[in-house]
């Protein structure tokens, strides 16, 4: 009930009735007329600054569809057929190759003008419902901004505009396109598998069908490597969090002396980049690294023990070697929190008579848990999407025969080796896909039920 | 007192006792844990033995001569090179993204539109996709904008490292959170614009989590390997530092780059590690907000 409450209230929060359909109802000629030229009813309410800046918008995209967006989406559907052929010219007495299709690039181009197209609608919308606003404010005899007064509230109310602009263009240049084309890239046969690396064609839903196929051999791979990096995941997570707390605890007990120094001790491990410990480490795993040399010198073991090599050995190695990297992590976040929970809930269990477990169960770990879920929500994702540990440590190994992914592969390793290694595009597309929906649904279940996410204004 | 209370007393201090010491001692055991790799790498980059196979823990004779070798051997792996190369793009990523990263968190804490919570629910979703999933797509639009080849790798690199930041609010947001809202509206009494909030208070009250912000950015591409791997390709010339040292453990070249690696190793660490414990304090703050309880 409150929730729906809330909810009506945000719509009206930010209702305004210079909308678009209100404008092609309830507009004049000028308006109606800024449809087709933008800016139009600007420009005729004498915001000139404005309305010439929206027409400057509307002939840039006209003229890149007219050069080169009709096209692109012209080839979009087919991707692409001619492939490059060699044509004898008479004149020069040569053979020339004609530039044949490219359907990577084709799908790229025909990605990106529908992405340039869904921003020009945006910018139309904003247009339209200018057209209408200045023509109701000058109907009611109010007071139209102008260009000077546009440009300063761009500092004082409209501040979010000018700040956002730019990060917003990464976002949407380099992280939105990208993955837009590479999920499109999921519904092709774009690989090096039938030879398909320059011309391709839409396949539908074929790769989902054959990766997702227990009686294929790639269906089958998906399955164990799934079932791998959730219990990779789990591990990691769980078991970081709870030796990190326990150590946070025992490092910031009353009697423990020399706080810092063993603080120091720990944290000096992430002040190292990730990929130089984890590679000395795995020089040190290897079965003549450093580690299997001294055991064996000093006759503990026999012959070598085969960290790496084994399936078995490799998964607790990399959870093991996961426990170094993440502890002191877990050590620096819980030491902030651990110092914020209200010491009167400690003396009042005190006088009470409760010990310090008692204590640890009814107090600090409640309120732990009650901060951190989100903390420990983002590990969990945070590790399914772990590559760095996985491919410096193991780099998937061992690997069974016929097979392209290792047994301590976790979805994005493997995905990286399908697509870098073996240029198998479109499966590399479909396991990101995969994993993705892995997360969302984890994600989904349990983020948006804690309560800093509900609760985003109470914590002010 | 009674006697009886006395002796419950002295038992009760020796059990504390030991349970220090047994404290303390376990405590050790893990902090060796911990800094033996260091220990170990820093160890390595001395040794004047070549080579990856070792029978000691300790070196049998130290030198200098794998620093040497790394700023002066420059004919198979540029170190120098590398290093400079590293240093202008992480200079100009850590700018641009400790911008991008400030702008947006501020709006997202303080400023209240339409777009918000569209943009923070998709910033969440974007950040379950793997993130090198579109790296290859990325390759392809660089390409297209005619950076991917020669001098203009260093720019895509640039681009690369920090378009993305705009995502990576949420430890910011969190921050500017805690900062009180009624400075704010006093200073709109005053006649200040939001430009000036920002710019004239908030700014100046974040300095633990700005430091944070240019700390991470900073240190972005030295750590990568991934992309940078796959935009320079086989532009030696253009090398990060990371992917010189992921070189010098293959296969043609450990055996006479294996101690140089551990040198580049602990080159490369020791800026970022007095960097990181001289901020390790605005790190916990930064996590924890501006204004404590």
């Amino acid at each position: 009930m409150k929730k729906a409450d809330t909810k009506k209230k945000k719509v009206k929060e930010f209702q305004t009735p210079y909308t678009v359909m209100n404008a092609v109802k309830k507009g004049n000629t000028i308006t109606k007329f800024s449809i087709l030229i933008m800016g139009f009813g600007n420009i005729a309410h004498k915001q000139i600054g404005k309305g010439l800046m929206f027409l400057a918008l509307e002939i840039g995209y006209l003229w890149y569809m007219i050069s080169s967006g009709f096209h692109s989406l012209a080839m979009f559907p087919s991707l692409g057929w001619r492939e490059q052929e060699k044509v004898w010219n008479e004149k020069k007495m040569i053979y020339e190759y004609t530039a044949g299709d490219q359907s990577q690039l084709l799908l790229l181009y025909g990605v990106a003008t529908l992405f340039i197209t869904c921003l020009f609608i945006v910018v139309w919308r904003e247009a339209v419902r200018s057209a209408y606003k200045s023509e109701v404010l000058a109907k009611e005899g109010k007071h139209l901004n102008t260009f000077i007064e546009d440009y300063k509230s761009l500092f004082n109310q409209n501040l979010y505009k000018l700040l956002l602009a730019a990060p917003l263009m990464g976002v949407l240049g380099f992280t939105i396109l990208p993955l837009v084309y590479n999920i499109s890239m999921a519904f092709t046969n774009y690989s090096k598998l039938n030879d398909h690396m320059v011309l391709f064609d839409w396949v539908g839903l074929d790769n989902f069908k054959k990766i997702l196929n227990f009686a294929d051999s790639i269906g089958k791979q998906f399955y164990s490597v799934l079932g791998w990096t959730l219990v990779w995941a789990f591990f990691a997570t769980f078991l970081n969090y709870i030796f990190g707390m326990i150590l946070a605890i025992v490092v910031n007990r009353k009697d423990t002396k020399a706080k810092g120094f063993w603080r120091f001790c720990f944290v000096l491990s992430i002040a190292v980049p990730q990929f130089v410990s984890l590679l000395i480490m795995r020089t040190m795993l290897q079965p003549t690294g450093v580690i299997n040399t001294m055991l064996m010198k000093y006759g503990l073991i026999e012959t070598a023990l085969p960290f790496l090599s084994k399936a078995m050995w490799a998964r607790v190695t990399v959870i093991v070697i996961n426990l170094w990297v993440g502890i002191p992590y877990t050590l620096l976040q819980v030491t902030g929190i651990l110092q914020n929970i209200p010491a009167e809930l400690y003396e009042a269990a005190k006088i009470d008579g409760a010990n310090a477990v008692q204590a640890f169960f009814k107090i600090t770990l409640p309120y732990m848990l009650f901060v951190m879920t989100p903390y420990l929500i983002t590990q969990f994702t945070g590790n399914i999407n772990n590559f760095n540990i996985i491919f410096l440590l193991t780099g998937g190994a061992p690997i069974p025969v016929e097979s392209t992914a290792g047994k301590t592969d976790l979805l994005v390793t493997w995905l990286y080796k399908l697509t870098v290694e073996k240029n198998y595009y479109n499966l590399g597309a479909v396991i990101g896909i995969m994993t993705f929906i892995t997360l969302a649904i984890v994600a989904l279940l349990t983020y948006r039920n804690t309560a800093s996410y509900k609760d985003e204004e109470g914590f002010m | 007192m009674s006697k009886k209370n006395k002796t419950e007393e002295a038992s009760v201090k020796s059990r504390r006792l030991t349970v220090n010491i047994i404290i303390h001692i376990i405590l050790a055991i893990l902090a060796f844990i911990w800094v033996l790799p260091i220990f170990w790498v820093i160890l390595t980059s001395f040794r004047a033995e070549k080579g990856s196979y070792v029978t000691t823990f300790f070196p049998k004779s130290y030198t200098l001569n794998n620093y040497v070798k790394l700023f002066t051997d420059t004919s198979v792996l540029n170190f120098p090179k590398m290093f400079t190369n590293t240093l202008v793009i992480a200079i100009f990523t850590c700018i641009i993204s400790t911008i991008f990263v400030l702008s947006v968190s501020y709006c997202m804490s303080r400023m209240r539109f339409k777009m918000r919570k569209p943009y923070m629910n998709v910033a969440m979703i974007l950040g379950l996709f793997p993130s090198f999933m579109s790296m290859i797509a990325v390759y392809y639009i660089l390409k297209a904008l005619n950076l991917s080849e020669g001098s203009m790798i260093p720019i895509a690199l640039i681009i690369v490292f920090s378009a993305g930041t705009g995502l990576g609010f949420y430890v910011a947001k969190g921050f500017f959170d805690t900062i009180p809202k009624s400075l704010d509206e006093a200073a709109t009494i005053d006649g200040a614009t939001k430009w000036q909030v920002f710019t004239r208070i908030t700014i100046p009250l974040s300095k633990p989590i700005i430091v944070y912000t240019i700390l991470t950015a900073f240190m972005a591409p030295w750590i990568d390997f991934i992309f940078a791997k796959v935009i320079c390709r086989a532009e030696a010339k253009y090398y990060t530092v990371s992917i010189g040292l992921w070189r010098m453990l293959e296969k043609e070249y450990i055996d006479s780059w294996y101690t140089c690696f551990a040198a580049g190793a602990v080159i490369v660490s020791v800026p970022i590690a007095i960097l990181f414990i001289f901020t390790q304090k605005f790190y916990v703050e930064g996590m924890s907000g501006a204004v404590k309880g």
